[in-house]
């Protein structure tokens, strides 16, 4: 293809725009390529000097915040089991049962999903915790990200279970399959992309939540790394910068590696994109 | 009760369905009592509790007493409705943070950005796009920190680049933190439109531009003639997602803690501090009812347009 001249210089225009802005996009992003690997970092941006690991390990040394890691893991794998779980079930039925008012159900869903946000009842969520004697647990955290993320999932793969031919559980019920085998055996193992999306998306949202866990718990032992990342600041309010930036990386990998994941295997395309 | 099977009425095509209604009930169950618990519910009971004069702490805390419409009336007392800090003062700053970070921030620069990496070569596309979308995917504590960082006077890598410009530096949290949060939730957002238009306008199918091409179209021209009207519904879509995002957020909190005196206070930080620091659950639900009622309106929209590009 043959360019014209102010084609071409447009293109390198065009190019130099989309690079600037991705440099700012970049920079306050830059200090945490350096700090964590500075043993004297402070808030500027500066090459670390000298170069060293022993903000990980003075970080993997405070049983804290090792313990506040494990809380974030516990809470959004037992959000996630639940939400894959139910969201499936939950997207196979709307999909392939005849149930009267299901379309009804699912806009009252949709409607009330997007109404009552996380910021908007932080309130009754406290009280209703706190009425079912769930106050200061995993589990409060758990059911709350459930209930809050399982429309959005069951909308995400109730159209990946419609774009699913119905004939290959069909086939499977003429070979003498019962409907519940059907879902098990030849069902499932076609969905799966579609829940590992789903699976992938809810961990996300709750390992990098804050608010919910910030109301819901209270006793060290219990907080996720989202929380419990305030303690690297000292009792005047200050950051201890070099932890806390180590802390931050730590703490980011999980959500990365996810990321890479998802757009290496299915290429990071737009899947419903939404965020609680 | 009966003792003859009425005749039925000729049934309509019955749609075959594999799964019966009795396992579909089943399979609906778990969805069903979690989402009613922790969203249905919560809905109807911040409504009860906007009534009462709940608190977390004290004699009320136990025994709430119903008080009519007192806490609507103490957030929209007009003595106090515009003061700092106030539930007015706050709505209005969260309308113009919805306008010009949402409206005016992420989805221009999200749109020109998708119409930017149509065009640019694969590996400036791939760099940009994955610093927009760190952006918008790590961890809202972290980003809050980075920032922290980032706009710190005295050491901060922004202060340092103005320096280095010859501007004059600044301690932008403390003078403006009102366009502190705009560029921040701008900063944070704009991945999202990006992806959106970028997959609206990869859905054209390029025989069109390529025609434009030949007729010697300019970048702009493709871009308001073609683009923009082909790409309008995902843009409405966008704009009514964006604002309900930024109308609930709760990241800039993480950022300036609602300060300096109320000057970033967004309703939901609003909400926390009259709840949860103050400790007047009454209160704190009135302006939980209020925001929902603000989501409901936006929803509606929402959802009609939905329904209506489904009978199309």
């Amino acid at each position: 293809m043959k360019l014209t001249i102010p084609a071409f210089v447009g293109r390198i225009a065009f190019s130099a725009l989309a690079a600037l802005i991705g440099a700012i996009f970049a920079l306050p992003l830059l200090w945490f390529l350096f700090a964590p690997f500075n043993a004297r970092a402070e808030l500027g941006l500066a090459l670390p000097d000298p170069w060293t690991l022993n903000n990980f390990v003075t970080v993997f040394g405070n049983s804290y915040a090792v313990q506040a890691l494990w809380n974030s893991f516990i809470q959004a794998a037992g959000g996630v089991i639940l939400v894959g779980a139910a969201a499936t079930l939950a997207a196979y039925a709307l999909s392939r049962s005849s149930i009267p008012g299901k379309s009804a159900v699912t806009y009252i869903l949709l409607l009330f999903s997007s109404v009552v946000s996380g910021s908007a009842a932080m309130v009754p969520i406290f009280l209703i915790i706190s009425a079912a004697g769930l106050m200061d647990t995993h589990i409060a955290v758990i059911l709350t990200f459930a209930g809050g993320l399982l429309p959005t999932a069951m909308f995400i793969l109730r159209d990946f279970i419609d774009s699913i031919p119905k004939s290959y559980e069909e086939s499977a019920m003429v070979a003498g399959a019962s409907p519940v085998q059907a879902f098990f055996d030849v069902a499932l193992p076609v969905i799966r992309p579609g829940i590992v999306v789903v699976v992938v998306w809810a961990f996300v949202n709750i390992w990098g939540s804050f608010l919910i866990p910030f109301i819901l718990l209270r006793s060290d032992s219990n907080m996720p790394a989202s929380v419990a990342i305030y303690s690297f600041y000292s009792e005047a309010g200050t950051p201890i910068v070099t932890l806390l930036a180590a802390y931050s990386l730590i703490y980011s990998l999980p959500v990365i590696a996810l990321y890479l994941f998802v757009s290496w295997k299915f290429g990071f395309r737009f899947f419903g994109g939404i965020k609680a | 009760m009966t003792t003859e099977p009425v005749p039925s009425p000729p049934k309509k095509v019955r749609n075959f369905a594999l799964l019966s209604n009795r396992a579909g009930a089943a399979f609906l169950t778990p969805a069903g009592l979690l989402v009613s618990v922790f969203v249905i519910v919560p809905f109807f009971w911040v409504i009860f509790v906007s009534f009462t004069n709940r608190t977390l702490l004290g004699r009320t805390a136990l025994n709430p007493e119903f008080v009519g419409l007192a806490n609507y009336f103490s957030l929209f007392d007009p003595a106090t409705f515009f003061q700092r800090g106030q539930f007015g003062f706050s709505l209005i700053l969260t309308t113009q943070f919805v306008l010009a970070s949402a409206l005016l921030g992420q989805a221009l620069l999200g749109l020109l950005l998708a119409w930017l990496i149509q065009t640019v070569p694969p590996w400036v596309k791939r760099i940009t796009e994955t610093f927009v979308i760190a952006a918008w995917i790590l961890p809202e504590v972290v980003i809050g920190f980075a920032w922290f960082a980032f706009l710190d006077r005295d050491q901060g890598t922004l202060n340092m680049l103005l320096e280095g410009f010859g501007l004059p530096p600044g301690d932008f949290l403390l003078q403006q933190p009102f366009w502190v949060i705009v560029v921040f939730n701008t900063w944070r957002g704009a991945a999202f439109s990006m992806m959106l238009f970028n997959s609206a306008f990869s859905s054209i199918p390029p025989s069109y531009f390529q025609a434009a091409d030949v007729a010697g179209a300019s970048s702009w021209q493709k871009f308001r003639d073609i683009g923009l009207p082909l790409i309008r519904g995902h843009i409405v879509t966008d704009l009514i997602l964006i604002t309900m995002w930024t109308f609930n957020t709760f990241t800039p909190f993480l950022l300036t803690n609602g300060g300096p005196s109320y000057r970033t206070e967004l309703v939901s930080i609003y909400n926390y501090r009259v709840a949860f620091q103050d400790f007047q659950f009454g209160k704190g639900a009135a302006v939980g009812v209020i925001m929902m009622l603000i989501n409901l309106a936006f929803a509606l929209v929402y959802l009609s347009i939905g329904r209506k590009k489904k009978v199309r």
